[in-house]
């Protein structure tokens, strides 16, 4: 196998490319602003990425089984009330860091449960993923409104700064949690029997439950885990934003798809892997701090990132072409 | 059973569903089966269904759009930039006008899902978070008030005086939603380009080989849905009485939940008008039936959610399928 | 059996000098191809041959290389596409149908009217009673407003053959038409085919069940490699000729029975039951030994594989395997237990095509493949996969190369290796050969042989009298969801058994 090969099939097809658009940006906005390349912006960037980077995980594994999953903001949501409830039960800014981890393990528990039931509707009734997911969603969002009545919880203890805005050998909290959820879904995806069903599953989920995979039980496991990250997300949004409202964070639903994408998961499902996708993120978030950074505001990104991704979408298509043609096709 | 009933057995069974929920609000509140209450109705979904069709016809041939919300907004903003140049205007002029720039929007779409090959889902992705960007950066988030007459007049087609002296009336929106609801239907039921559509949505490499253009079927899907999409954003302006770049985000979603619930088939080929009227008004008349009951507020999504859900669960069950309906048959 | 000898001077179709080519492929070199009006005539040959794409010239899906001479009905064609040769009169009938499941039976027998006109209104009503008199006159009796899904696959054969005649074709091509369709479904296929022909309508039939190819044609045009080997008529021809001409190999049928009443016997099957498919099944497969299962489709050979490996709960009846009676609640169980079933539906039941052949290999042993934390270890499946891969001589580019890459006869070498690798003690083959052309079969069976040399049972399902008779020790004939008879190859031959099975 070539070189280009073994790399591709070490940390995937994407990844060159994207690196490639990753240094461009990168260039770009060094010679448009001297406030690019300072410490400022990319601790900037480095808190701000880890929620999008986040959700775009619980949002991949989903994809990667042949579905989608649109409830994945309305869960973090839901999850960070569950911490917020136990914190204020247990005195709101007095709470100590006992009712801080009671808290989580609930979050994350009401995430697993929210995905482990979507899951289930996806594998056992045989209902289209893209369906169950809004249904939850449109559910979640109504039970997360009924609960707080449309307004923010707040009043959360100091140390939950640490999480939001700290940093760790000059490394911010955040960012080490998404760091290393990202290193465990790779792994999980790559190495364990889980994730090789996840991406067989994907591909052909008759075939894989004849060849003796577990595919409900494949499915339902998934979903959960895709809400338990989203529960972890949720916490960090309540960490980064002092508070929890229904419905933080829903500009980011279809960026995390769009992250995807353009970090070349195969919409169909079956294929694809987290690094191009982390690579990818950081480009989306390149993009906007070096916009904000110019004195551009937040929607010029959301326009610049749909119009990347189309660019992106051309160039691939260029790229096939270009392929087809070396090898003689029509 | 008679095959008009296995063909459309989902709009059979929600109409059903249906009919009792509104038997079932008629005897408990006296306040459902009024004319006030119908005309209500109507009118504050008169837009939503204008959207469905739209997003019907684009299911039908097997894609899907989540931009065509965001379209109708940037319709609404660029439609008022022309009135305001032409000093006026009237509704012909409005609609020719909104139907022009959504459907121009469509073929932005059509033109890169066909192009290059991208499947709908990746570029109404792209296009979505493009348009909403570049609409409330142009706009900077800033409302428009000062619209022409014409656009924000409250037109009846129909009133009614009660004895108590309210008014109940049905205004504009409500008739160019049947104009477009009726236009829908023939294009896909009465058309061989219709024909066509449907037989692309269910099986596109047989469609190929049947010789059917397939540039032409997404260049009519999408302009359809960005054509519905302006003309509901232009109806929109009218009940609103102002342009809000932001209002109608978020949308999209809700609609393709209504047009689904109706029996739309997320894989294409399948899809009816009356399955799209029959989905929204589902999901109206819970709302209005909980609002009715006194319910509280916060609590509508929260039923209407596991509703849908519960729906879609049974649905499967009934036919039995043990496959995946996945995002591969959502292509186009 | 003749080479024909005088070309038609007023042939339905006449094609000269077809080439195709494919970046660098010739996939059709100068073929010549006639086709006389009112005939039945077969196109033959194995997969890769060009017949596809000469299909798909002919129908205008594809455009030929320059050069190409095209002449239809005498007249000269320069150029075709879909909706052109359907106004020539020219239909195909693809093997995967292509109609449109959620349309009714009218709206797909009548599509075609709707393509390539301009857009018009368009009443069903308008249709309808030209669909009827279409069917009637055929005498073919099919519900108008039945949706197509809910069809079995013998009646969508039938639309798909009513679709084509309603554009008054006078040249029909049907690709491998008989693949899903029983005996009797069979035979109705071939009656409506040869009301066609007396019709004058001229039939271009795809198969490769050689039996077919000269019971129901009058010439049959041979391909090989993309280019013509000839045009010959099929009376007296018989199919080993034909299976010759085909791969170019001499082939040779040999019994290879042997009697293993005293090996020990690996799965025991008494009196298995399961309503409305198979009833009071009772057999015997003995280690070493392969044991045939034939009859026609609808026999319920397959059900019953299906309720030997866990995929269905039999009402009444045992198994016993390796001494111990056991029951199966999925197929997960039964490949715990040493039984693994290779299904007839390789292409996307068997593998799982645009994965990787690493992946496909491993999938049902993931658990032989763990290292440390209980993690999949690459080396280890690396080391798996070499092993199979050379046993049993699948030739593929590279391990992480898709599964589509490979061709029919190396796909089935590798879902053998699949199944292989959780060292079933019961391997059952349910139709191994479909899909694999005529020469790479005796590759698959001489593996087939070799594992049952070394030990293993197997089970042999298929619909070819001559794949069981020349492959397995003992064969048993199903008809009805019941064993009727069971023979022994070194006695019985080949002409015999088909009597009995079609008797």
């Amino acid at each position: 196998m070539s070189l280009r090969d073994r790399t591709n099939a070490a940390i995937g097809a994407e990844t060159l490319p994207l690196l490639t658009f990753l240094c461009v940006v990168f260039l770009v906005f060094s010679l448009v602003t001297p406030l690019f390349l300072t410490g400022a912006n990319f601790g900037s960037m480095a808190f701000q990425m880890p929620v999008l980077g986040l959700l775009t995980l619980a949002m991949l594994g989903p994809i990667l089984s042949g579905g989608l999953n649109l409830a994945i903001i309305y869960q973090a949501n839901i999850s960070g009330l569950a911490l917020a409830w136990v914190l204020i039960e247990f005195g709101g800014s007095e709470a100590g860091i006992g009712a801080f981890l009671l808290g989580s393990a609930l979050a994350v528990l009401t995430g697993a449960a929210s995905g482990a039931l979507m899951g289930a509707v996806v594998a056992y009734f045989g209902a289209h993923p893209i369906l169950v997911s809004l249904a939850m969603m449109i559910f979640l969002r109504g039970l997360g409104e009924f609960l707080t009545r449309g307004s923010d919880i707040s009043g959360f203890p100091d140390y939950m700064n640490v999480l939001g805005h700290g940093s760790f050998v000059s490394i911010p909290v955040p960012m080490i949690i998404f760091i290393l959820a990202a290193i465990l879904w790779h792994i999980m995806l790559k190495r364990s029997r889980h994730g090789f069903s996840v991406y067989m599953i994907g591909s052909n989920i008759e075939a894989a439950e004849y060849s003796g995979l577990h595919t409900k039980r494949t499915l339902v496991t998934i979903y959960a885990i895709s809400g338990m990250i989203c529960a972890i997300a949720g916490i960090v949004m309540a960490a980064r934003f002092n508070s929890v409202r229904v419905g933080h964070g829903e500009a980011l639903l279809l960026v995390t798809v769009l992250a995807c994408f353009l970090g070349g998961i195969d919409p169909f499902g079956g294929f694809g892997s987290v690094f191009p996708v982390a690579i990818a993120l950081i480009i989306l978030q390149a993009l906007s701090s070096g916009l904000n950074l110019i004195g551009a505001n937040q929607h010029l990104s959301t326009a610049v990132w749909g119009l990347f991704l189309i660019a992106v979408m051309v160039l691939r298509w260029v790229g096939m072409r270009w392929r087809n043609k070396q090898l003689g096709g029509t | 059973m008679p095959n008009v009933f296995q063909k459309h057995s989902v709009e059979m069974r929600l109409s059903l569903v249906l009919l009792l929920i509104v038997v079932g609000l008629s005897i408990k509140t006296d306040t459902f089966m009024t004319l006030g209450n119908i005309t209500s109705l109507l009118n504050n979904n008169a837009v939503n269904l204008i959207w469905a069709v739209g997003l019907l016809v684009v299911l039908v041939a097997g894609g899907i759009d989540i931009s065509f919300a965001v379209a109708a907004s940037v319709v609404q903003y660029l439609s008022a930039q022309v009135f305001v140049g032409l000093g006026g205007g009237n509704w012909v002029v409005g609609f020719i006008v909104a139907a022009g720039f959504g459907v121009g929007l469509g073929l932005i779409n059509a033109l890169l899902i066909h192009g290059f090959q991208v499947i709908s889902i990746v570029i109404t992705i792209a296009t979505f978070n493009a348009f909403f960007g570049l609409l409330m950066f142009f706009t900077k988030g800033r409302n428009i008030y000062n619209l022409p007459d014409w656009w924000t007049d409250r037109i009846f087609i129909f009133e009614r005086q009660a004895t108590d002296g309210t008014w109940s009336e049905l205004n504009l929106s409500v008739a160019v939603m049947i104009a477009c609801v009726l236009a829908t239907w023939a294009l896909i039921r009465l058309t061989t380009l219709g024909r066509q559509l449907y037989a692309f949505g269910d099986n596109p490499e047989g469609a190929r080989r049947a010789g059917v253009n397939i540039w032409q079927m997404q260049i009519v899907a999408f302009c359809w849905c960005g054509m519905m999409a302006g003309i509901g954003g232009l109806m929109q302006v009218n009940i609103a009485q102002e342009v809000v770049p932001n209002a109608l985000y978020g949308r999209e979603l809700d609609v393709l939940a209504a047009v689904v619930l109706g029996g739309a088939r997320l894989g294409g080929g399948r899809g009816t008008v009356v399955g799209c009227i029959l989905g929204v008004m589902f999901v109206a008349i819970t709302q209005n039936g909980l609002n009715l009951l006194g319910i509280s507020p916060f609590a509508f999504q929260m039923i209407i959610g596991a509703t849908i859900l519960f729906a879609i669960s049974s649905s499967n069950l009934k036919f039995g399928r043990s496959g995946k309906a996945r995002l591969k048959e959502s292509a186009t | 059996m003749k080479i024909d000898p005088e070309p038609d001077p007023a042939p339905a179709l006449r094609l000269r000098n077809i080439s195709k080519t494919f970046g660098g492929v010739k996939a059709l070199q100068s073929v010549d191809f006639e086709v006389r009006a009112g005939e039945v005539h077969c196109l033959a040959g194995e997969n890769g041959s060009g017949k596809s794409t000469l299909i798909k010239i002919v129908t205008g899906v594809q455009a030929p290389d320059p050069a190409a001479e095209f002449e239809l009905f005498g007249e000269r064609v320069n150029t075709i596409s879909p909706t052109k040769a359907r106004s020539l009169g020219i239909a195909v009938i693809w093997q995967d149908l292509a109609l449109f499941p959620y349309m009714t039976v009218a709206e797909n027998i009548a599509f075609d009217d709707m393509v390539g006109v301009t857009p018009r209104l368009y009443f069903g009503g308008r249709y309808r009673p030209r669909v009827k008199e279409l069917l009637d006159r055929l005498n073919l009796p099919l519900n108008l407003d039945s949706l197509l899904v809910d069809l079995p696959i013998a009646q969508r054969q039938i639309v798909a053959i009513a679709r084509a005649l309603m554009g008054n074709a006078r040249l029909v091509f049907m690709d491998e038409p008989t693949a899903s369709l029983t005996h009797s479904e069979t035979n109705a296929l071939l009656k409506i085919v040869r009301a066609l022909s007396v019709q004058g309508i001229a039939v271009v039939f795809v198969s490769h069940r050689l039996a077919e190819v000269i019971d129901i044609s009058e010439r049959v045009t041979v391909l090989r490699d993309g280019r013509l080997v000839g045009v010959f008529a099929t009376e007296g021809m018989t199919q080993f000729r034909l299976g010759e001409l085909m791969t170019g190999e001499q082939l040779k049928n040999v019994v290879h029975a042997e009697d293993f009443s005293n090996s020990e016997p690996v799965l025991e099957v008494e009196g298995l039951t399961r309503h409305g498919e198979f009833e009071s099944v009772s057999l015997i497969i003995r280690r070493g030994e392969v044991l045939g299962l034939t009859g026609l489709i609808g026999a319920g050979r397959s059900e019953l594989a299906h309720a030997l490996i866990g995929m269905r709960t039999p009402d009444a009846g045992e198994l016993i395997l390796e001494g111990t009676p056991i029951r199966f609640n999925s197929i997960r169980d039964a490949i715990a237990r040493g039984v693994a079933y290779v299904s007839e539906d390789r292409l996307s039941l068997g593998l799982i095509q645009p994965q990787s052949i690493a992946d496909n290999t491993v999938i049902s042993v993931l658990d032989r493949i763990l290292g440390g934390l209980g993690l999949i270890s690459p080396a280890r499946q690396s080391r798996l996969v070499s092993h199979w891969i050379e046993k049993l001589a699948v030739k593929i580019g590279a391990p992480d190369d898709a599964v589509s890459t490979l061709s029919g006869g190396n796909q089935q070498r590798l879902v053998l290796a699949k199944w292989l690798a959780t060292e079933p003690r019961l391997l059952i083959l349910d139709s191994p050969t479909v899909g694999v052309d005529v020469g790479a079969r005796a590759g698959i069976f001489r593996i087939v042989r070799q594992l049952a040399d070394e030990g293993l049972a197997i089970l042999l399902i298929s619909d070819e009298v001559t794949e069981v008779l020349y492959n397995a020790d003992r064969v048993l004939h199903m008809a009805h969801g019941k064993i009727v008879g069971e023979y022994d190859p070194r006695i019985t031959n080949a002409t015999e058994l088909e009597a009995q099975i079609y008797a």
